[in-house]
């Protein structure tokens, strides 16, 4: 009996992840075709390569030691305009994708308030932060207003979406039984939905200003003002010490805001 | 009274969840709906309280007709109706409190309930429901901190505090240990004898549905197929609720269960008794 049973052992196998043998062998071998072109045709001049490396080390040493002296006013006058870019646009690009947001969540809104307010983010999210400023700069001018709304702008787009999809993965019956109680939709929204989504949210918006602290300095060398300038004013005019002691400040900010945002993220939840 | 007459629903997806359900259930009557899953048990107390809209059929609450309110005056009627949930649908991270206040959400202003300024009517009511149920102690604490029991009894407080006319309850004990399933089911029906509620109470569990309910209504792929008293719950009719089984444990078991705490034989008088005998201590033990 039991060698009956030992003599046509059941095989198994994990299924393949892509079930058609021939579909399966076609993607593999197209990727490694593609791969060998992509590789093949990189054009890399490895005597430049070798010329270079003294003058990226000139370049290195130029920044040692940095100075946070002599350009010192215009570098506290730059951090200000960042901050305040920094702080306004978190700001108003929340209040403004939240209503956004809430219209983009499937679970929320009919179909056309749907897909109107996914275009928007759609739209916000396509661009790249440098061709939003370059954009807002030639709309409005030079300076910390057209960097204000490149941020804000992109803002939107980043928040709204991942508010839309917070609301999207909420767990239904909680919103149900707020519903069931005869709630009106602004209380539904206060009592059965906000409170499954703020930590999150708060999270975010910490990270947001984070971000837009960082895209603040980019903003700033295409003409967007902030410590951006500054630091494009620096290289201008190859001042690299000062340039250093730029860049050393951002990074110094940067910790600061990420060790609070990660303190605060854990707090809340 | 609450009056449900050819209730019918067709999912988008085209299953036929409800056939045509006649059903009645007058004031003060705890009524349990017992059937297998998918049988409709949800999809009907959903449909009474439009969360889910029926497909055609009338339901009408104390001469109410319920299936052509308006979003305002549906809004209006859902106050009247208490419902209480599966895995008790808190809002976790409110607390005590704002979850059992947000069943007067119906009664007050946006800018009310926004700021949390409920009337001191509706506060007192709050903490006489706790105390009731023995959570006033409780009343900060997140709704998520709660044991399974305790939370039910936070959702129970929810629906009362709508002074509904109506209670929809859906297996309210399905996620609960059997001593927590007893009280919690022995506390639904205490409350709706005192306040002269009409319940329907969808339950999984028959020996439950016979030990606290008088009625027992089965239900069968959208159809009624059983309609009267719990003792009248034979191995055949039994059989044409669920499917081929053997219920001869399932009414043996009841039979001992009946022995212990003389809930089986749901002569009025004998239950009411029953009810007194159990002292408070029990009632609210595993609280803490």
């Amino acid at each position: 009996m039991a060698s009956d049973v030992a003599i046509t052992p059941r095989r198994w196998k994990k299924p393949p992840f892509i079930k058609r043998v021939w579909l399966r062998w076609t993607l593999a071998l197209g990727a490694a075709l593609y791969l060998a072109a992509a590789f093949g045709t990189t054009d890399v001049n490895w005597i430049r390569v070798w010329e270079g490396l003294p003058r990226g080390q000139q370049f290195l040493t130029a920044f040692f030691p940095p100075d946070f002296v002599s350009r010192w006013d215009e570098i506290v006058d730059g951090i200000y305009e960042s901050l305040w870019m920094t702080v306004t646009s978190t700001v108003v690009g929340i209040a403004i994708s939240i209503p956004v947001g809430l219209g983009a969540a499937r679970n929320l809104a009919p179909a056309p308030v749907y897909y109107f307010c996914r275009a928007i983010l759609a739209v916000s999210r396509s661009f790249q932060e440098i061709i939003l400023a370059i954009f807002f700069v030639k709309l409005f001018g030079f300076g910390p207003f057209a960097g204000f709304v490149t941020l804000s702008f992109a803002t939107i787009g980043f928040y709204g979406k991942l508010l839309a999809e917070d609301i999207e993965d909420m767990d239904p019956s909680q919103a149900e039984a707020v519903r069931a109680t005869g709630a009106g939709w602004f209380q539904w929204l206060n009592y059965g939905v906000q409170p499954q989504v703020m930590p999150r949210m708060i999270g975010l918006g910490l990270y947001r200003l984070d971000i837009n602290f960082r895209e603040s300095a980019v903003v700033g060398i295409v003409g967007g003002g902030g410590i951006g300038a500054t630091l494009n004013t620096a290289f201008d005019r190859y001042e690299f010490d000062s340039a250093a002691a730029i860049l050393l400040i951002i990074i110094g900010i940067v910790m600061v805001v990420e060790y609070t945002s990660g303190y605060v993220r854990k707090w809340v939840q | 009274m609450l009056k449900l007459a050819g209730l019918t629903k067709r999912y988008p997806t085209g299953d036929l969840a409800l056939k045509g359900i006649d059903l009645e259930v007058p004031d003060g009557q705890v009524m349990a709906l017992i059937g297998p899953s998918g049988a409709g048990k949800s999809t009907v107390i959903r449909c009474v309280n439009r969360l889910v809209e029926p497909t055609s059929g009338t339901i009408s609450l104390n001469d109410t007709e319920l299936t052509t309110l308006n979003q305002t005056q549906l809004r209006k009627a859902r106050r009247r109706m208490g419902m209480i949930f599966q895995e008790y649908a808190l809002v976790e991270r409110l607390s005590v409190m704002e979850n059992v206040l947000s069943g007067r959400l119906g009664y007050v202003s946006f800018w009310r309930s926004w700021l949390r300024k409920y009337p001191q009517s509706d506060i007192d009511e709050a903490f006489r429901l706790l105390e009731r149920v023995g959570l006033d102690h409780m009343v900060d604490k997140r709704a998520d901190e709660l044991s399974g029991g305790q939370r039910q009894r936070v959702g129970i407080c929810r629906a009362l505090i709508q002074n509904p006319e109506l209670l929809l309850v859906d297996e309210p004990t399905a996620s609960l240990d059997p001593k927590t399933s007893r009280q919690i089911m022995r506390l639904i029906v205490e409350l709706c004898e005192e306040r002269g509620l009409a319940a329907i109470v969808n339950i999984h569990d028959v020996l439950l549905a016979q030990m606290y309910s008088k009625r027992i209504v089965g239900l069968q792929l959208g159809e009624i197929v059983y309609d009267g008293p719990p003792n009248g719950l034979t191995p055949e009719v039994l059989t044409s609720i669920y499917g081929e089984e053997d219920w001869e444990a399932t009414i043996g078991k009841e039979d001992e269960e009946g022995g212990e705490d003389a809930a089986l034989d749901v002569d009025e008088t004998q239950d009411e008794d029953h009810h007194g005998t159990i002292p408070d201590r029990d009632r609210l033990a595993g609280l803490t």
